[in-house]
């Protein structure tokens, strides 16, 4: 179950006229950080976002070519979008917990799958708290506010609610941007943890947190994929000349 | 000279502000002067009910019987407090599922021709003449209850259904304002967790605008609490308290509209119909009290 990747092939996203990604292939490993690099408006996010279908909630997009998991095509019209979401967990730039309890935010998927039992619930709970590193501070007010947590522990906390409903890939825009330097350490070592069990695709503005977090690194530019290699390699040896400006930050 | 053109200047500008301030202080004087001499007004008039004519608070609010005009006179106001109370109440609970269904169409299911078109015509409604609202009440919802219920159509319920229809815009509008208004991301992190689309309104949307579904909601009643002309023409203005919804009844509105012009100023009766008054108006406070901490409990 944990041997789940993702493909994408030949996938391209229209906004409207405009054309955001431009027939993109990639393939993601299980149990692997990979990050998506490029410049603002790139269509690094457009691109990550056809991948649980969240596009489908802007009115006008359009997305053409297939993603495969295991032997789904999930941009087939037959997909159910809601048992997809299930298995692709998604944390954004800024961190969304719900107004509700530390407890309630991660109960909320589980529950809705089908898991009753209390003493199951906590168990989930506590399990999601304790990969995301959250647990020790926040087991002693599980029942307050999410909202009275820091944006870090929020973040944490949201990467621990998509744990919860157990998927198998997981999806990060910008997880780290909003955060402080501390924070941001904090959301890296997590992420360095959880790829010893799920595929991550991590969007970042950030090239020396792609260079520290990623196994392998994809750099976008103007919706096209302009390079794709293992981390090491990009950053030291880029064969690309545009791939090599933008990390040197020449532009960008 | 050019020291002078400076002073000459600075001096318009000092005139400049302080024509400014006197004006809007006497603007905000006058308002302010306005309301609190009609709090004056009502209150010394309503109050004088107990303190001149000799009438027990606690009669007035427990008293059933309504005969101002008898011998000796009898002041029981229980019966347009419960009439305004029940119209108002029974409108909400009718137009607060409603509005909060509109409110999740328009912004929800289909968010262009939602604000486009339908926005504006739910408040369209808003802006009908009461009186158009009792017409309609008296030719379409009576004779719909007198066929359908026992009695004469008139009382409660046909008030109940003419004030939800009042005040359907209000709770739509501030319903849609609050959808509208959720913080970003709140859904997408719902859907993102494999929820539907109505796990989410239901789960995350509620719950998340519940402060200011509040809101609409005691505005509507607190709208369906004074409306006085449209309730009058469907509620029958019987002074009992009635034993079933489609039996004639009164509201403390309805009861002060129909008698004040048969009275004469400073009589018990023309006083009774003050304190009346001043039952409204002591409830409007409340209302607004209530709004004001939904409103503040909403931003913790």
């Amino acid at each position: 179950m944990q041997d789940v990747g993702l493909k994408a092939k030949n996938l391209s996203v229209f906004y409207g006229e405009k054309q955001a990604v431009k027939d993109i292939s990639l393939d993601f490993n299980a149990r692997q950080v990979t990050a998506l690099i490029g410049p603002s408006g790139c269509g690094k996010s457009t691109f990550l976002r056809s991948l649980n279908r969240m596009n489908d909630l802007i009115p006008g997009a359009k997305i053409t070519g297939e993603v495969w998991i295991g032997d789904q095509n999930i941009l087939s019209p037959r997909t159910d979008v809601v048992l997809l979401r299930q298995k692709i967990g998604m944390v954004w730039q800024r961190p969304n917990p719900f107004h509700k309890s530390i407890y309630e935010n991660i109960a909320f998927g589980p529950r809705y799958h089908g898991i009753r039992d209390k003493k199951k619930l906590d168990e989930i709970v506590e399990q999601s708290l304790r990969k995301a590193a959250l647990w020790e501070e926040t087991k002693d007010r599980l029942h307050k506010s999410a909202l009275a947590l820091s944006g870090g522990q929020q973040q944490r906390l949201c990467i621990a609610r998509s744990i919860a409903v157990r998927p198998d890939i997981i999806l990060m825009d910008e997880p780290a941007s909003a955060l402080d330097p501390v924070s941001t350490a904090k959301i890296e070592e997590l992420i360095a943890e959880l790829k010893q069990e799920y595929c991550i695709i991590i969007v970042t503005h950030n090239m020396h947190q792609a260079a520290r977090v990623s196994d392998r690194t994809a750099f976008f530019l103007m919706g096209e994929l302009v390079e794709f290699d293992q981390t090491d390699k990009m950053f030291t040896n880029p064969a690309n000349q545009q791939t090599s400006d933008y990390i040197s930050g020449r532009f960008g | 000279m050019a020291r002078s053109v400076e002073r000459e200047k600075r001096s318009k500008h000092l005139v400049e502000e302080w024509v400014g301030r006197v004006y809007t202080l006497i603007c905000v004087g006058l308002l302010v002067l306005t309301i609190f001499s009609m709090v004056y007004f009502v209150a010394s008039k309503g109050l004088s009910t107990f303190f001149r004519d000799g009438v027990n608070p606690i009669d007035l609010f427990t008293g059933v019987k309504w005969a101002p005009e008898s011998e000796p006179p009898l002041f029981g106001a229980l019966p347009f407090i419960v009439g305004s109370f029940s119209t108002s109440i029974l409108a909400a609970l009718i137009a607060a599922p409603l509005g909060f269904c509109a409110a999740v169409f328009i912004v929800e299911l289909m968010p262009k021709f939602g604000r486009k078109v339908l926005q504006p015509v739910i408040e369209l409604l808003a802006g009908i003449p009461s009186v158009v609202y009792g017409f309609v009440g008296l030719s379409v919802i009576v004779p719909f209850f007198r066929d359908i219920f026992p009695g004469q159509g008139l009382g409660l319920a046909a008030g109940g259904v003419v004030l939800s229809i009042m005040i359907l815009p209000t709770i739509t509008t501030i319903a849609t304002d609050a959808l509208a208004a959720l913080p970003s991301g709140l859904k997408e992190g719902s859907y993102a967790l494999g929820s539907t689309r109505w796990q989410t309104i239901y789960r995350i949307v509620l719950p998340t605008t519940l402060p200011a579904l509040l809101t609409g909601i005691v505005l509507g009643i607190a709208r369906a609490f004074g409306e006085a002309l449209a309730v009058q023409m469907v509620i029958g203005n019987a002074p009992h308290i009635p034993r079933s919804l489609f039996e004639s009844a009164s509201t403390l509105t309805s009861a002060i509209t129909l008698s004040m012009g048969n009275t004469i100023m400073g009589t018990a009766h023309n006083n009774a119909l003050w304190t009346l008054a001043l039952i409204l108006l002591t409830m409007t406070f409340v209302f607004v009290f209530i709004v004001r901490w939904l409103e503040r409990r909403s931003k913790v």
